[in-house]
């Protein structure tokens, strides 16, 4: 099969290239970028004309739900939204009903994600036993069966001399551990803590809940070496602490969700469960600071930090709902919105959804890791294809994801993805109109 | 998705339901509490029932138990003359694993006119008030430490038939602040009425800084939050903050900041002592403060009744 990509605006960010040109493909593999030879005969033509050509996007959180919540979201439904949204690759962290705590779910998890033949999926193992916090997973066995990382998702690790000895087993061997630093004793309310969840008599979340876990991570990273990334920073003094640490030396890296992006806990209004998300939204100050971060390097990536959460356990009341919303198909879009009102050139934009995010994966990605989130002569041909000035309305009901909750719920959002391509093949197009 | 607008009031700014003090205009305040003082009269007379709620169907919904606020709705509304029926809901339905919306749906079944929520989670009133049919009209009768409404009315009541004239008031709000809906309603209801110095007193534990955002002098000390009051309004500490992280013991909360003769005589000879009961004697009050001659204790218990019947009243005259 031969792909040719025309008249498009191709954008990659790790190249820095942004210009007009063609697109070649053959056997699922780009051959050709920019001028494409007059002789290639493709089998099929995709007209690109007022498109961005980029890399298939990669998301950092994405959770398919499966197994063990498979009510709130299937491996189609979920990876049928990734391909809607223009996203290729996506790692998934190991909450899920088993966690990913021993290879055989980890292998039937990627062997029914390949015969989808939608995105390249990379599951992060669980650090813990069942996420437990107590005795330590079978790393190097999780890592041969496509673990990416290792991870305790939303689960703490309360004894600090676990995480101490998690931490040194995994740099022995060089695997990242990913942690979302939240103190799991004053981590446990429901909205940030500040004058609107005191207002509104919700339990709060102090900022000093993700600073303290940074000060005992960052600890701990000094003494073991391990390389961590910090899942969603949620507070403005979060980013002075990752930026210190950054410029100190240590091998850590960070992204922020969508939902602490671009909103703040203000936009929880009359109790709305849809903004119910974890983290927790905080005020317009730590907003703005994750803002400037994302675009100053400090926060690597940004991830979508897709829940699908099923109306169940949504339609109840704000404290009892369950965390989380659908994004996977809003990420795109969000990151535009995010970089257009930044001033941000396009290209610097896709980055915090292509090579920022591919850099936190570091070698973990193997042979993949020379054309993830890049567009390489000779390199997989995962893209987005993209109509920059379209702008949709975000309706919960026309999305694919089985979960329909998200706070954009009604927003009007730029960017929409016309095509979305895995290894040359065309796993996703809109219907034009 | 929720809508932006004050959902308890009606496109022309009318109450419909009563969710929160938050948010309401004067005006509807005042009218409540002017309201309010036509019902005190009824409640005095040999028969004491108007026809205003007459083949009414009003549900005391308690998902959360509390004997006295549910009959102080249930004897208002019975003066109304409305149909009361009570579901103790916290052993029944919930119990049985049935969701809250799910029950809200099978009481609007049963053509229920008006619904009297208490729920333990902030904000439940509101999905109630959201999810049910049009016609229904929803009282907030207390949801997590959120609101409770119809107290932060009686409190406002009170304090009228005492003071007069809100606008030269100081007014010292004492003890757990931070988990009281009362508390948070009747600052909502003193601001919105003008006093000038609200207090918030009592340690950081129990009273955070951020109430400052709502307009409030946070006052840890509380000679300092007592000192030239006119009303005092001690809030009823619950049992399972009385040790732990929270505070060390009743003994030692009773120490700094209960109200004895002694600290209320450092208040303005004339002020007001009140409590949302069930006082605990000995804990936030001493008994010499809570039967002397300036606690309104048991007549804000009467002025109760009115209120919950000027409340109810009003907004099933309302439509959606």
């Amino acid at each position: 099969m031969k792909v040719l990509i025309k008249n498009g605006r191709i954008v990659d960010p790790a190249s820095g290239r942004d210009e007009a040109g063609d697109i070649a493909i053959a056997a699922g593999r780009i051959v050709a970028i920019g001028r494409v030879a007059a002789d290639f005969a493709p089998n099929r033509t995709i007209d690109a004309a007022g498109l961005v050509v980029a890399p298939g996007l990669v998301d950092l959180a994405v959770r398919l739900r499966e197994p063990g919540h498979e009510h709130e979201g299937m491996l189609e439904s979920e990876m049928a939204a990734a391909m809607a949204g223009g996203v290729t690759h996506l790692v998934c962290p190991p909450d899920t009903d088993p966690p990913l705590d021993e290879p055989g779910l980890v292998e039937m998890l990627k062997f029914r994600a390949r015969n989808l033949n939608h995105a390249r999926l990379y599951p992060l193992g669980a650090l813990t036993r069942g996420l437990k916090g107590e005795a330590l997973t079978e790393m190097a066995e999780l890592t041969e069966a496509g673990c990416v990382a290792f991870s305790q998702a939303e689960a703490p690790v309360r004894d600090t001399l676990v995480l101490h000895r998690a931490l040194q087993y995994a740099s022995t061997f060089g695997y990242a551990v990913w942690l979302r630093p939240n103190d799991p004793w004053l981590g446990n309310g429901v909205a940030a803590k500040g004058p609107l969840a005191t207002r509104m008599g919700l339990s709060g979340v102090p900022v000093i809940a993700e600073t303290i876990a940074l000060a005992l991570i960052f600890e701990l990273v000094r003494d073991t070496k391990a390389r961590v990334h910090l899942c969603r920073l949620s507070s403005a003094a979060g980013v002075e602490m990752v930026r210190a640490a950054k410029a100190e030396g240590l091998p850590v890296s960070c992204d922020v969700s969508v939902h602490n992006l671009h909103l703040t806990d203000v936009d929880i209004g009359y109790f709305n469960a849809a903004m119910r998300v974890t983290p927790p939204l905080r005020q317009q100050r730590d907003r703005d600071a994750l803002r400037a971060a994302l675009a100053d390097g400090t926060i690597d990536a940004l991830v979508s930090d897709h829940t699908p959460v099923d109306e169940d356990a949504k339609n109840l009341p704000f404290a009892e709902a369950e965390p989380g919303a659908t994004g996977v198909e809003l990420l795109l879009s969000l990151a535009l919105k995010w970089g257009a009102d930044s001033g941000l050139p396009l290209v610097k934009t896709l980055a915090t959804v292509t090579q920022r995010p591919v850099g936190v994966m570091g070698e973990s990605l193997g042979s993949l890791g020379s054309s993830a989130g890049c567009l390489v002569e000779g390199g997989l041909a995962d893209l987005c294809l993209f109509d920059p000035a379209a702008h949709w309305q975000v309706t919960p009901a026309a999305l694919r994801s089985q979960g329909k909750h998200t706070p954009f719920a009604g927003y009007e959002l730029p960017g929409r993805v016309v095509a979305t391509l895995v290894g040359g093949h065309v796993a996703y197009e809109a219907t034009r109109g | 998705m929720l809508s932006r607008r004050n959902p308890q009031l009606n496109a022309h700014g009318e109450l419909i339901h009563l969710l929160s003090i938050e948010g309401l205009p004067k005006a509807v305040v005042t009218q409540i509490l002017d309201t309010a003082g036509t019902f005190l009269s009824v409640n005095e007379r040999e028969v004491k029932k108007v026809p205003l709620l007459r083949g009414k169907s009003v549900f005391n919904l308690f998902f959360e138990n509390s004997t006295r606020t549910r009959t102080t709705f249930e004897i208002a509304a019975k003066r109304l003359s409305a149909d009361v029926i009570n579901l103790d809901i916290a052993r029944s339905s919930t119990a049985k694993g049935e969701s809250l919306l799910d029950t809200i749906a099978n009481l609007s079944a049963m053509h229920a006119d008006m619904f009297v929520v208490r729920h333990s989670e902030s904000g439940a009133p509101y999905l109630i008030a959201q999810h049910c049919a049009p016609h229904v009209h929803v009282v907030n009768a207390g949801d997590g430490r959120h609101a409770h409404p119809t107290q932060g009315l009686l409190d406002m009541y009170t304090i009228r038939h005492y003071k007069r004239d809100f606008t030269n008031l100081t007014v010292a709000i004492v003890g757990d602040i931070v988990h009281s809906r009362v508390a948070r309603s009747d600052i909502h209801a003193l601001t919105t009425l003008g006093v000038p110095e609200i207090r918030a007193v009592g340690p950081k534990t129990l009273v955070p800084g951020d109430l400052r955002e709502m307009g409030v002098r946070v006052c840890h000390d509380m000679a300092e939050g007592i000192r030239g009051a006119d009303v005092i309004i001690m809030l009823r500490l619950q049992n399972e903050r009385m040790s732990g992280a929270m505070l060390p013991s009743a003994g030692e909360f009773f120490k700094n900041y209960g109200l004895t003769p002694e600290k209320l005589a450092l208040a303005k000879p004339d002020a007001i002592v009140m409590h949302p009961g069930p006082i605990n004697r000995g804990v936030e009050i001493d008994s010499a403060v809570a039967d002397g001659r300036q606690s309104v204790i048991l007549p804000q218990v009467t002025f109760g009744i009115a209120v919950r019947m000027a409340v109810m009243s009003i907004i099933a005259g309302n439509n959606p």
